[in-house]
Protein backbone atom coordinates (compact mmCIF):
# COMPACT_ATOMS: atom_id res chain seq x y z
CA UNK A 1 0.00 0.00 0.00
CA UNK A 2 1.31 3.39 -0.89
CA UNK A 3 2.08 5.76 1.93
CA UNK A 4 -0.50 8.26 0.70
CA UNK A 5 -3.22 5.62 0.67
CA UNK A 6 -2.23 4.56 4.11
CA UNK A 7 -2.51 8.09 5.44
CA UNK A 8 -5.90 8.54 3.82
CA UNK A 9 -7.25 5.33 5.36
CA UNK A 10 -6.54 6.78 8.77
CA UNK A 11 -9.71 8.82 8.67
CA UNK A 12 -12.66 6.59 9.38
CA UNK A 13 -14.81 5.85 6.36
CA UNK A 14 -18.35 7.14 6.67
CA UNK A 15 -20.22 5.11 4.07
CA UNK A 16 -20.29 1.86 6.10
CA UNK A 17 -21.89 3.76 8.99
CA UNK A 18 -24.51 5.16 6.63
CA UNK A 19 -25.26 1.69 5.35
CA UNK A 20 -25.70 0.26 8.83
CA UNK A 21 -28.06 3.07 9.83
CA UNK A 22 -30.06 2.61 6.65
CA UNK A 23 -30.50 -1.10 7.21
CA UNK A 24 -32.14 -0.39 10.54
CA UNK A 25 -34.30 2.45 9.21
CA UNK A 26 -35.49 0.45 6.24
CA UNK A 27 -36.31 -2.61 8.32
CA UNK A 28 -38.40 -0.36 10.57
CA UNK A 29 -40.15 1.37 7.66
CA UNK A 30 -41.03 -1.94 6.05
CA UNK A 31 -42.42 -3.34 9.27
CA UNK A 32 -44.81 -0.39 9.39
CA UNK A 33 -46.06 -0.88 5.88
CA UNK A 34 -49.65 -1.96 5.64
CA UNK A 35 -50.22 -1.07 9.28
CA UNK A 36 -53.12 1.20 10.21
CA UNK A 37 -52.30 4.90 10.07
CA UNK A 38 -52.80 5.40 13.79
CA UNK A 39 -50.05 2.99 14.80
CA UNK A 40 -47.18 5.51 15.17
CA UNK A 41 -49.38 7.70 17.36
CA UNK A 42 -50.57 4.75 19.40
CA UNK A 43 -46.95 3.73 19.88
CA UNK A 44 -45.97 7.19 21.14
CA UNK A 45 -48.91 7.41 23.49
CA UNK A 46 -48.20 3.97 24.90
CA UNK A 47 -44.65 5.06 25.68
CA UNK A 48 -46.05 8.07 27.52
CA UNK A 49 -48.41 5.95 29.59
CA UNK A 50 -45.75 3.42 30.50
CA UNK A 51 -43.43 6.25 31.46
CA UNK A 52 -45.80 7.28 34.22
CA UNK A 53 -44.75 4.09 35.97
CA UNK A 54 -41.37 3.04 34.58
CA UNK A 55 -38.59 5.06 33.03
CA UNK A 56 -38.31 3.47 29.58
CA UNK A 57 -36.44 4.47 26.43
CA UNK A 58 -38.10 6.05 23.40
CA UNK A 59 -37.85 2.81 21.48
CA UNK A 60 -38.93 0.57 24.36
CA UNK A 61 -42.36 -0.08 22.90
CA UNK A 62 -42.81 -2.06 19.71
CA UNK A 63 -46.27 -2.72 18.36
CA UNK A 64 -47.55 -4.48 15.31
CA UNK A 65 -50.90 -5.51 13.96
CA UNK A 66 -51.58 -8.87 12.40
CA UNK A 67 -54.83 -9.34 10.58
CA UNK A 68 -56.49 -12.56 9.68
CA UNK A 69 -59.86 -13.00 8.04
CA UNK A 70 -62.03 -12.54 11.06
CA UNK A 71 -59.89 -10.75 13.63
CA UNK A 72 -56.85 -8.58 14.18
CA UNK A 73 -54.24 -9.11 16.84
CA UNK A 74 -52.31 -6.21 18.29
CA UNK A 75 -48.90 -7.36 19.44
CA UNK A 76 -47.24 -5.21 22.07
CA UNK A 77 -43.64 -5.58 23.09
CA UNK A 78 -42.25 -3.52 25.94
CA UNK A 79 -38.63 -3.64 26.95
CA UNK A 80 -38.25 -2.67 30.60
CA UNK A 81 -34.96 -1.50 32.02
CA UNK A 82 -33.18 -3.72 34.53
CA UNK A 83 -33.97 -3.03 38.12
CA UNK B 1 -51.65 1.08 -25.39
CA UNK B 2 -48.96 3.08 -23.67
CA UNK B 3 -46.93 2.06 -20.70
CA UNK B 4 -47.21 4.64 -17.94
CA UNK B 5 -43.93 5.20 -16.12
CA UNK B 6 -43.57 7.45 -13.10
CA UNK B 7 -40.21 9.00 -12.26
CA UNK B 8 -40.26 9.45 -8.50
CA UNK B 9 -38.02 9.71 -5.44
CA UNK B 10 -39.53 11.17 -2.30
CA UNK B 11 -36.52 13.39 -1.71
CA UNK B 12 -36.27 16.59 -3.72
CA UNK B 13 -33.50 17.55 -6.08
CA UNK B 14 -32.14 14.07 -6.74
CA UNK B 15 -32.57 14.20 -10.52
CA UNK B 16 -36.17 13.22 -11.33
CA UNK B 17 -36.77 15.95 -13.88
CA UNK B 18 -33.33 15.47 -15.45
CA UNK B 19 -34.09 11.75 -15.71
CA UNK B 20 -37.65 12.16 -17.01
CA UNK B 21 -36.36 14.50 -19.74
CA UNK B 22 -33.39 12.29 -20.63
CA UNK B 23 -35.39 9.09 -20.71
CA UNK B 24 -38.35 10.41 -22.66
CA UNK B 25 -35.93 11.89 -25.20
CA UNK B 26 -34.07 8.59 -25.44
CA UNK B 27 -37.27 6.58 -25.93
CA UNK B 28 -38.42 8.93 -28.69
CA UNK B 29 -35.00 8.75 -30.37
CA UNK B 30 -35.60 5.00 -30.60
CA UNK B 31 -38.83 5.51 -32.39
CA UNK B 32 -41.21 5.15 -29.45
CA UNK B 33 -44.01 7.69 -29.44
CA UNK B 34 -43.52 9.33 -26.07
CA UNK B 35 -45.10 12.05 -23.96
CA UNK B 36 -43.57 13.45 -20.80
CA UNK B 37 -45.84 15.10 -18.20
CA UNK B 38 -44.84 17.53 -15.47
CA UNK B 39 -46.78 16.85 -12.27
CA UNK B 40 -44.93 19.49 -10.28
CA UNK B 41 -47.79 21.99 -10.16
CA UNK B 42 -46.63 25.43 -9.02
CA UNK B 43 -42.94 24.62 -9.51
CA UNK B 44 -42.69 23.42 -13.04
CA UNK B 45 -39.21 22.66 -14.33
CA UNK B 46 -39.56 20.13 -17.06
CA UNK B 47 -40.21 22.81 -19.69
CA UNK B 48 -36.84 24.37 -18.89
CA UNK B 49 -34.94 21.10 -19.03
CA UNK B 50 -36.68 20.22 -22.32
CA UNK B 51 -36.02 23.72 -23.66
CA UNK B 52 -39.63 24.51 -24.53
CA UNK B 53 -40.43 27.12 -21.88
CA UNK B 54 -41.24 29.79 -24.43
CA UNK B 55 -43.72 27.60 -26.21
CA UNK B 56 -45.93 26.84 -23.23
CA UNK B 57 -49.45 28.10 -23.83
CA UNK B 58 -51.68 25.67 -21.99
CA UNK B 59 -50.81 23.24 -19.23
CA UNK B 60 -52.06 20.10 -17.52
CA UNK B 61 -54.39 22.05 -15.23
CA UNK B 62 -55.97 23.87 -18.17
CA UNK B 63 -56.70 20.52 -19.76
CA UNK B 64 -58.14 19.06 -16.58
CA UNK B 65 -60.36 22.06 -16.04
CA UNK B 66 -61.58 21.93 -19.61
CA UNK B 67 -60.00 25.24 -20.63
CA UNK B 68 -57.97 23.62 -23.38
CA UNK B 69 -57.96 20.38 -25.30
CA UNK B 70 -55.16 17.91 -24.90
CA UNK B 71 -53.92 18.55 -28.43
CA UNK B 72 -53.72 22.27 -27.76
CA UNK B 73 -51.66 21.74 -24.65
CA UNK B 74 -49.22 19.14 -25.93
CA UNK B 75 -45.96 20.70 -27.09
CA UNK B 76 -44.16 18.96 -29.92
CA UNK B 77 -40.43 18.63 -29.27
CA UNK B 78 -38.28 20.62 -31.69
CA UNK B 79 -35.49 18.07 -31.93
CA UNK B 80 -37.05 14.65 -31.88
CA UNK B 81 -40.05 13.31 -33.74
CA UNK B 82 -42.54 11.39 -31.66
CA UNK B 83 -41.81 13.38 -28.50
CA UNK B 84 -44.36 15.59 -26.74
CA UNK B 85 -44.33 17.59 -23.52
CA UNK B 86 -47.27 18.39 -21.29
CA UNK B 87 -46.19 21.13 -18.87
CA UNK B 88 -47.48 21.77 -15.38
CA UNK B 89 -49.15 24.95 -14.32
CA UNK B 90 -46.97 27.60 -12.74
CA UNK B 91 -49.72 29.66 -11.23
CA UNK B 92 -52.28 27.27 -9.80
CA UNK B 93 -52.03 25.45 -6.55
CA UNK B 94 -51.78 21.73 -6.13
CA UNK B 95 -55.51 21.26 -5.52
CA UNK B 96 -56.11 22.03 -9.17
CA UNK B 97 -55.00 18.50 -10.02
CA UNK B 98 -57.97 16.26 -9.35
CA UNK B 99 -57.67 12.48 -9.36
CA UNK B 100 -60.53 12.22 -11.85
CA UNK B 101 -58.96 14.80 -14.14
CA UNK B 102 -55.60 13.08 -14.09
CA UNK B 103 -57.23 9.72 -14.77
CA UNK B 104 -59.00 11.13 -17.79
CA UNK B 105 -55.91 12.79 -19.27
CA UNK B 106 -53.83 9.66 -18.81
CA UNK B 107 -56.51 7.44 -20.30
CA UNK B 108 -56.54 9.64 -23.39
CA UNK B 109 -52.76 9.72 -23.68
CA UNK B 110 -52.58 5.97 -23.27
CA UNK B 111 -54.50 5.51 -26.50
CA UNK B 112 -52.09 7.52 -28.63
CA UNK B 113 -48.64 6.88 -27.21
CA UNK B 114 -46.19 4.06 -26.55
CA UNK B 115 -44.79 5.63 -23.40
CA UNK B 116 -46.25 8.13 -20.95
CA UNK B 117 -43.56 9.42 -18.58
CA UNK B 118 -44.76 11.20 -15.42
CA UNK B 119 -42.27 13.53 -13.72
CA UNK B 120 -43.30 13.43 -10.06
CA UNK B 121 -42.94 16.30 -7.60
CA UNK B 122 -40.82 15.66 -4.52
CA UNK B 123 -42.47 14.51 -1.31
CA UNK B 124 -44.84 11.70 -0.46
CA UNK B 125 -48.04 13.75 -0.35
CA UNK B 126 -50.92 14.09 -2.78
CA UNK B 127 -48.87 15.42 -5.72
CA UNK B 128 -46.43 12.52 -5.66
CA UNK B 129 -49.25 10.05 -5.07
CA UNK B 130 -51.23 11.39 -8.02
CA UNK B 131 -48.19 11.12 -10.27
CA UNK B 132 -47.67 7.46 -9.33
CA UNK B 133 -51.29 6.34 -9.09
CA UNK B 134 -51.75 5.09 -12.65
CA UNK B 135 -48.20 3.87 -13.18
CA UNK B 136 -47.41 0.51 -14.71
CA UNK B 137 -43.74 0.96 -13.89
CA UNK B 138 -41.77 3.25 -11.60
CA UNK B 139 -38.27 4.63 -11.90
CA UNK B 140 -37.10 5.34 -8.37
CA UNK B 141 -34.38 7.98 -8.60
CA UNK B 142 -31.90 7.67 -5.76
CA UNK B 143 -28.69 9.47 -4.83
CA UNK B 144 -25.97 7.60 -2.94
CA UNK B 145 -26.85 9.44 0.19
CA UNK B 146 -28.57 8.30 3.36
CA UNK B 147 -31.67 10.52 3.25
CA UNK B 148 -32.30 9.80 -0.41
CA UNK B 149 -32.16 6.03 0.15
CA UNK B 150 -34.54 6.27 3.08
CA UNK B 151 -37.01 8.31 1.03
CA UNK B 152 -36.77 5.86 -1.85
CA UNK B 153 -37.77 3.09 0.52
CA UNK B 154 -40.79 5.14 1.60
CA UNK B 155 -41.73 5.60 -2.03
CA UNK B 156 -41.46 1.85 -2.61
CA UNK B 157 -43.93 1.42 0.24
CA UNK B 158 -46.36 3.84 -1.41
CA UNK B 159 -45.97 2.16 -4.79
CA UNK B 160 -47.04 -1.10 -3.28
CA UNK B 161 -50.02 0.41 -1.43
CA UNK B 162 -51.32 3.62 -2.96
CA UNK B 163 -51.42 2.90 -6.67
CA UNK B 164 -54.21 1.73 -8.89
CA UNK B 165 -52.45 -1.58 -9.38
CA UNK B 166 -52.18 -2.08 -5.62
CA UNK B 167 -55.76 -1.07 -4.91
CA UNK B 168 -57.20 -3.28 -7.61
CA UNK B 169 -54.89 -6.17 -6.69
CA UNK B 170 -53.58 -6.08 -10.25
CA UNK B 171 -50.02 -7.13 -11.03
CA UNK B 172 -47.81 -4.83 -8.92
CA UNK B 173 -46.07 -1.75 -10.32
CA UNK B 174 -42.72 -2.79 -11.77
CA UNK B 175 -40.04 -0.95 -9.79
CA UNK B 176 -36.69 0.13 -11.20
CA UNK B 177 -33.78 1.67 -9.34
CA UNK B 178 -32.01 4.56 -11.05
CA UNK B 179 -28.98 5.75 -9.12
CA UNK B 180 -27.92 9.25 -10.09
CA UNK B 181 -25.12 11.64 -9.13
CA UNK B 182 -22.83 8.70 -8.40
CA UNK B 183 -19.24 9.63 -7.76
CA UNK B 184 -16.91 6.59 -7.93
CA UNK B 185 -14.01 8.57 -6.47
CA UNK B 186 -15.95 9.29 -3.31
CA UNK B 187 -17.13 5.70 -3.19
CA UNK B 188 -13.51 4.58 -3.34
CA UNK B 189 -12.56 6.89 -0.51
CA UNK B 190 -15.28 5.30 1.60
CA UNK B 191 -17.52 8.32 1.99
CA UNK B 192 -20.26 7.50 -0.47
CA UNK B 193 -22.63 4.56 -0.32
CA UNK B 194 -21.66 2.04 -2.96
CA UNK B 195 -23.84 0.80 -5.75
CA UNK B 196 -24.04 -2.57 -4.01
CA UNK B 197 -25.00 -1.00 -0.66
CA UNK B 198 -27.95 0.74 -2.27
CA UNK B 199 -29.03 -2.31 -4.24
CA UNK B 200 -28.83 -4.46 -1.16
CA UNK B 201 -30.91 -2.09 0.95
CA UNK B 202 -33.62 -1.29 -1.57
CA UNK B 203 -33.60 -4.72 -3.23
CA UNK B 204 -35.13 -3.74 -6.57
CA UNK B 205 -33.62 -4.21 -10.01
CA UNK B 206 -31.10 -1.69 -11.22
CA UNK B 207 -32.14 0.23 -14.31
CA UNK B 208 -29.10 2.43 -14.49
CA UNK B 209 -26.31 4.29 -12.85
CA UNK B 210 -25.80 7.92 -13.81
CA UNK B 211 -22.51 9.46 -12.70
CA UNK B 212 -22.24 12.93 -11.23
CA UNK B 213 -21.51 14.83 -14.40
CA UNK B 214 -20.82 18.32 -15.63
CA UNK B 215 -22.74 17.44 -18.75
CA UNK B 216 -26.01 17.59 -16.79
CA UNK B 217 -25.68 21.24 -15.80
CA UNK B 218 -24.51 22.08 -19.31
CA UNK B 219 -27.55 20.32 -20.72
CA UNK B 220 -30.04 22.08 -18.47
CA UNK B 221 -28.40 25.45 -19.15
CA UNK B 222 -29.03 24.88 -22.82
CA UNK B 223 -32.43 23.30 -22.46
CA UNK B 224 -31.25 20.22 -24.33
CA UNK B 225 -31.79 16.91 -22.52
CA UNK B 226 -28.45 15.28 -21.74
CA UNK B 227 -29.31 12.27 -23.92
CA UNK B 228 -28.46 14.46 -26.92
CA UNK B 229 -24.93 14.86 -25.57
CA UNK B 230 -24.09 11.38 -26.79
CA UNK B 231 -20.41 11.81 -26.05
CA UNK B 232 -20.90 12.57 -22.38
CA UNK B 233 -20.79 10.05 -19.55
CA UNK B 234 -24.28 10.99 -18.32
CA UNK B 235 -25.69 10.89 -21.86
CA UNK B 236 -24.29 7.39 -22.39
CA UNK B 237 -25.43 6.23 -18.98
CA UNK B 238 -29.00 7.37 -19.69
CA UNK B 239 -28.86 5.64 -23.08
CA UNK B 240 -27.90 2.42 -21.27
CA UNK B 241 -30.79 2.85 -18.84
CA UNK B 242 -33.21 3.28 -21.74
CA UNK B 243 -31.85 0.13 -23.37
CA UNK B 244 -32.56 -1.80 -20.20
CA UNK B 245 -36.01 -0.26 -19.92
CA UNK B 246 -36.96 -1.64 -23.33
CA UNK B 247 -35.53 -5.01 -22.44
CA UNK B 248 -31.99 -4.99 -23.78
CA UNK B 249 -29.19 -6.38 -21.69
CA UNK B 250 -26.27 -3.96 -21.53
CA UNK B 251 -23.29 -4.03 -19.17
CA UNK B 252 -22.92 -1.47 -16.43
CA UNK B 253 -20.36 1.31 -16.80
CA UNK B 254 -19.25 4.46 -14.97
CA UNK B 255 -19.35 2.66 -11.62
CA UNK B 256 -15.59 2.55 -11.25
CA UNK B 257 -13.21 5.44 -10.74
CA UNK B 258 -11.20 6.32 -13.79
CA UNK B 259 -7.63 5.18 -13.41
CA UNK B 260 -5.35 8.11 -12.95
CA UNK B 261 -1.74 8.49 -14.02
CA UNK B 262 1.10 8.13 -11.59
CA UNK B 263 1.56 11.87 -11.20
CA UNK B 264 -2.00 12.70 -10.31
CA UNK B 265 -2.02 9.74 -8.00
CA UNK B 266 0.94 11.14 -6.12
CA UNK B 267 0.06 14.78 -6.22
CA UNK B 268 -3.59 14.84 -7.25
CA UNK B 269 -4.78 15.60 -3.75
CA UNK B 270 -8.31 14.86 -2.61
CA UNK B 271 -9.68 11.47 -3.40
CA UNK B 272 -8.33 8.84 -5.66
N1 LIG C 1 -25.99 13.20 -12.79
C1 LIG C 1 -25.95 14.48 -12.38
N2 LIG C 1 -24.75 15.12 -12.29
C2 LIG C 1 -24.71 16.41 -11.89
N3 LIG C 1 -25.77 17.15 -11.56
C3 LIG C 1 -26.99 16.57 -11.61
C4 LIG C 1 -27.15 15.21 -12.02
N4 LIG C 1 -28.47 14.91 -11.99
C5 LIG C 1 -29.11 16.03 -11.58
N5 LIG C 1 -28.24 17.03 -11.35
C6 LIG C 1 -28.54 18.40 -10.89
O1 LIG C 1 -29.26 18.31 -9.69
C7 LIG C 1 -30.24 19.34 -9.62
C8 LIG C 1 -31.61 18.75 -9.38
O2 LIG C 1 -31.98 17.98 -10.52
P1 LIG C 1 -33.50 17.80 -10.96
O3 LIG C 1 -34.18 19.10 -11.08
O4 LIG C 1 -33.54 16.85 -12.10
O5 LIG C 1 -34.04 17.04 -9.64
P2 LIG C 1 -35.56 16.76 -9.22
O6 LIG C 1 -35.51 15.48 -8.47
O7 LIG C 1 -36.45 16.84 -10.39
O8 LIG C 1 -35.85 17.97 -8.24
P3 LIG C 1 -37.28 18.37 -7.60
O9 LIG C 1 -37.50 17.41 -6.49
O10 LIG C 1 -37.08 19.77 -7.15
O11 LIG C 1 -38.29 18.23 -8.70
C9 LIG C 1 -30.16 20.11 -10.92
O12 LIG C 1 -29.38 21.25 -10.71
C10 LIG C 1 -29.45 19.15 -11.86
O13 LIG C 1 -28.72 19.84 -12.83
MG1 LIG D 1 -38.27 18.00 -10.67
Amino acid sequence: MKLLDFLKRERKQSAPVAKERLQIIVAHQRSQQGQPEYMPKLERELVEVIRRYVDVDDDAVQISMDSEDSCSVLELNVTLPRE
Amino acid sequence: MAKIIVVTSGKGGVGKTTSAAAMSTGLALRGKKTVVLDFDVGLRNLDLVMGCERRVVYDLVNVIQGEAGLNQALIRDKRVDNLFILPASQTRDKEALTPEGVAEVLAQLKEDFDYVICDSPAGIESGAQLAMYHADEAVVVTNPEISSVRDSDRILGLLSAKTRRAEQADEPVREHLLITRYNPDRVDSGDMLTLDDIREILAIDLLGLIPESEAVLRASNQGVPVTHDAESDAGLAYADAISRLIGEDVPLRFHEARKKGLLSRMFGGGHR
